[in-house]
């Protein structure tokens, strides 16, 4: 819709816009938007953006940026206009995650004890075992109701051709749900009639849903369990959605050091004396969370922990030694783990994946640095990255380097064009690349929030969402 | 309640209480001056070193000091290190206490890092009375109205009370050793009312006594009034008060000794007399107030927060 404010800079490209159907036509669960924005007065998006913004920083909606002076506190960008998804690409995503998460979860039971897609030769045996993430301490370890995963943030992709597919499973601590819950909460102060208007779904119970997921995972017998949330403490960059989260559950909110493990049981220190602990809702990581069996330097964890686990006196959610399975090479099988634990084809795809450990592979993504994305295996946040088309001769040739010293730790996907949303910039429209990240809870069954955190590369032409490297985030609608 | 933010709201009591305190001495103290010799200030600064329990080692001269007490980093009592202290104990329990409880502190934090020994100099009441003591009683003012009155709420009075009781207890005992010509009965009677009113109850003792200024008026005042907040006795009444609900909530007989010993140093200013207790010496009596503070301190955290793991087993 050219020549029309504020649509006067909105481009069409080859990247799938979730706005515009032609040049002139906006998709149909968009035009009564597109309408709004047209009359909205000149004015009038700017002074909400600013309405939108303050909010943001009176909540104290904030995450840290490492590396600065005492941890500097910024605000989560938020860009005002909804991401909309209909009811109809909702549930494709919907099974689509709940067939994923679920043959994810069978998958990590099965590494731990029976290793049968090993011994079938699906997975590779020496890819799991070089993992990093891989944790000899789990082998054999039955964990609550054999949940390993009750809290995925799953990132999916929308190709040019407007399917979903899936670029990274998180299956560690993932981050990121308290902006799902703030950005709605600030959509509806800010645009409570257009919101009306749509019949958008609720996303309001996830803290409940959470909690009724952590307490399905109670030990046999608590029947009134005691659940926490251990958080590595207030220079966490995701403290802010610790404290959110504790709140949202009414859960108490604890450090290693409130934490003491006596007798292989788990108890915190109250002013009332010792109480015990049945349910862990940890955002530490696994090599951070007992420095008797994992790294003797944190300061974080608590000394026996894994201990009272295997005794089965604690439940922990996520289970230890997940990273395993969203490990960017163990990513390349999930396909295969699909077909071999459930006999179904994926309903969502994952992106055409090379794995720089075979040789073959390997060659021609040395010869085709500069149109492929390199990625650690191991990382997340957007951290260890190579994005070839926007990149220069010489970090082409350190990531060549680095991929020669140790080819298992990289791989290297095709330079996809995410799909783009219309975002209000400088005054007017422009379209960014975004992402999205559905959260998926795993209790008693799989239930996802209808929507997921919409994150934004708010920099012209950048591919990169993360927050750490420029990225904003909006609201997600998911219609009736 | 998680001995960890037991610890940390206590702390924020004790800070906030130490800042005010602090930042009134150095007011009322820099005001006083204004009618005083160079002598008689050079005395005053060392008893406000003794007040604060601190040792200053540079040259004794009064912008020097009065920087070492307000914005030096490296000196843990002044200004700006109790006030940052208490801010940091706030944001590891921001859960906890209200938003608005958050928001003025971080606010007076923020004024704090923004004032300049310049400004502070050329206009030290502003900043001490209106930035500090203003700010720090918005706080209060604010805890009292938004936060429930429930544990949270007498761990904060708990830190604040002893803080106050203790640093009264020093601050008489200091000024009543203070040897004093009958001679300069002017300076005197500057001085006393200095005393009351660096404990914000020059006007108060007014009201009860007239303006008719006696020393063992003052003691029995600052000791055993049981209205004035700003009296030792009433610290006591407080302190006991929040002993006997944060120890409502532990289970079995774990609380007993705490409560025996918050009781027995209300009891102690309760019925004190004050011609009994300047007759037997104030200074021991103010001494073992001190200790009894000490006590009940050590006591609380070995109770609530610090216990060994085996005695909380049951």
């Amino acid at each position: 819709m050219p020549d029309v404010a504020p649509f006067r800079q909105y481009q069409l490209e080859t990247a799938y816009d979730e706005l515009l159907l032609s040049p002139n036509t906006p998709r149909p669960h968009y035009r009564l938007l597109a309408e709004r924005l047209r009359e909205l007065p000149p004015d009038e998006l700017a002074r909400r953006q600013q309405a939108a913004d303050l909010a943001f920083l009176n909540q104290g909606i904030t995450f840290t940026v490492y590396g600065r002076d005492e941890g500097t506190e910024r605000i989560f960008p938020y860009d005002l206009l909804p991401r909309i998804l209909t009811a109809k690409e909702w549930d494709t995503i919907e099974r689509g995650l709940a067939q994923r998460v679920t043959a994810l979860n069978l998958f990590l039971r099965d590494i731990y004890h029976e290793e049968t897609i090993l011994k079938a030769g699906i997975v590779p045996r020496e890819l799991v075992y070089s993992c990093r993430h891989f944790s000899r301490q789990m082998r054999g370890v039955s964990v609550p109701r054999d949940r390993y995963i009750s809290i995925v943030g799953t990132d999916l992709i929308r190709l040019p051709s407007g399917q979903f597919a899936v670029l990274e499973d998180n299956l560690r601590v993932p981050s990121g749900v308290s902006y799902m819950l703030a950005n709605r909460l600030v959509m509806k102060r800010v645009f409570p009639q257009l919101f009306a208007s749509y019949g958008v779904r609720s996303i309001d119970h996830y803290g409940q849903a959470l909690l009724a997921t952590l307490r399905s995972l109670a030990p046999q017998g608590r029947s009134d369990p005691t659940i926490v949330l251990l958080t590595p403490g207030v220079f966490n960059s995701a403290y802010y959605e610790h404290t959110f989260l504790a709140r949202q559950m009414g859960v108490e909110l604890v450090e290693g050091r409130d934490l003491i493990v006596h007798d292989n049981v788990v108890y915190m220190r109250t002013t009332a004396g010792l109480r015990r602990v049945d349910v862990i809702y940890r955002r530490v990581d696994d090599e951070f969370i007992d420095p008797l069996a994992f790294r003797h330097d944190s300061m974080l964890g608590v000394a026996g922990l894994l201990n009272a686990y295997r005794a089965g006196n604690v439940a922990l959610a996520n289970a230890l030694g997940t990273g395993v399975a969203d490990d960017k090479a163990i990513y390349a099988y999930v396909p295969a783990m699909i077909k071999f634990y459930l006999d179904q084809d994926p309903i969502l795809p994952n992106v055409e994946t090379f794995l720089l450990s075979d040789d073959r592979q390997r060659q021609h993504v040395l010869h085709n640095l500069d149109s492929l994305v390199v990625k650690a295996v191991g990382e997340s946040g957007g951290y260890d990255m190579l994005i070839g088309p926007h990149s220069t001769l010489e970090q082409r040739a350190q990531f060549r380097d680095r991929i020669i010293a140790n080819p298992r730790n990289y791989i290297a996907q095709p330079t996809l064009a995410l799909s783009k949303a219309p975002c209000f910039i400088d005054g007017q429209l422009e379209s960014r690349h975004v992402d999205l990240r559905p959260y998926i809870l795993f209790g008693d069954q799989i239930s996802i929030v209808p929507g997921g955190l919409t994150r934004v590369a708010l920099r012209r032409g950048s591919l990169v969402v993360n927050s750490s490297q420029g990225g904003g985030s909006k609201d997600t609608w998911v219609l009736y | 309640m998680l001995s960890r933010v037991a610890d940390s709201l206590y702390w924020i009591g004790r800070y906030l209480e130490r800042t005010e305190h602090t930042a009134r001495l150095l007011d009322v103290n820099l005001a006083l001056m204004l009618d005083q010799t160079p002598a008689a200030a050079e005395r005053r600064w060392e008893r406000m070193q003794t007040y604060l329990a601190w040792q200053y080692d540079g040259l004794p001269q009064t912008y020097a000091l009065v920087q070492a007490l307000t914005f030096d980093v490296t000196n843990s009592g002044s200004l700006v290190s109790c006030i940052g202290a208490a801010r940091e104990n706030a944001r590891q329990v921001r859960e906890q206490i209200s938003s608005e409880m958050w928001e003025q502190l971080n606010r007076v934090y923020l004024q704090v890092k923004r004032t300049t020994m310049e400004q502070l100099w050329h206009e030290p009441h502003e900043f001490l009375h209106n930035v500090l003591k203003e700010g720090i009683h918005l706080f209060q003012g604010i805890t009292t109205a938004t936060l429930s009155h429930g544990e949270c709420w007498h761990w904060l009075r708990l830190g604040q009370f002893i803080e106050r009781a203790n640093a009264t207890a020093i601050l008489l005992d200091v000024h009543f050793a203070e040897p004093r010509g009958a001679a300069d009965a002017q300076a005197n009677y500057l001085d006393w009312v200095g005393l009351l009113k660096s404990c914000t109850a020059f006007e108060a003792y007014c009201n009860v006594y007239t303006a008719d200024i006696r020393p063992e008026r003052i003691a029995e005042f600052l000791l055993l009034n049981a209205e004035s907040p700003r009296s030792v006795r009433f610290a006591a009444d407080q302190i006991a008060v929040s002993i006997q609900a944060i120890a409502a909530n532990t289970l079995g007989r774990r609380g007993d000794r705490v409560k025996r010993l918050a009781g027995r140093l209300q009891a102690n200013l309760d019925y004190g007399q004050v011609d009994e207790i300047m007759a037997d010496g104030l200074s021991g009596y103010l001494t073992s107030i001190q200790q009894q503070c000490q006590q009940i301190h050590t006591n609380v955290y070995q109770t609530f927060i610090s216990y060994p793991v085996e005695t909380a087993l049951v």
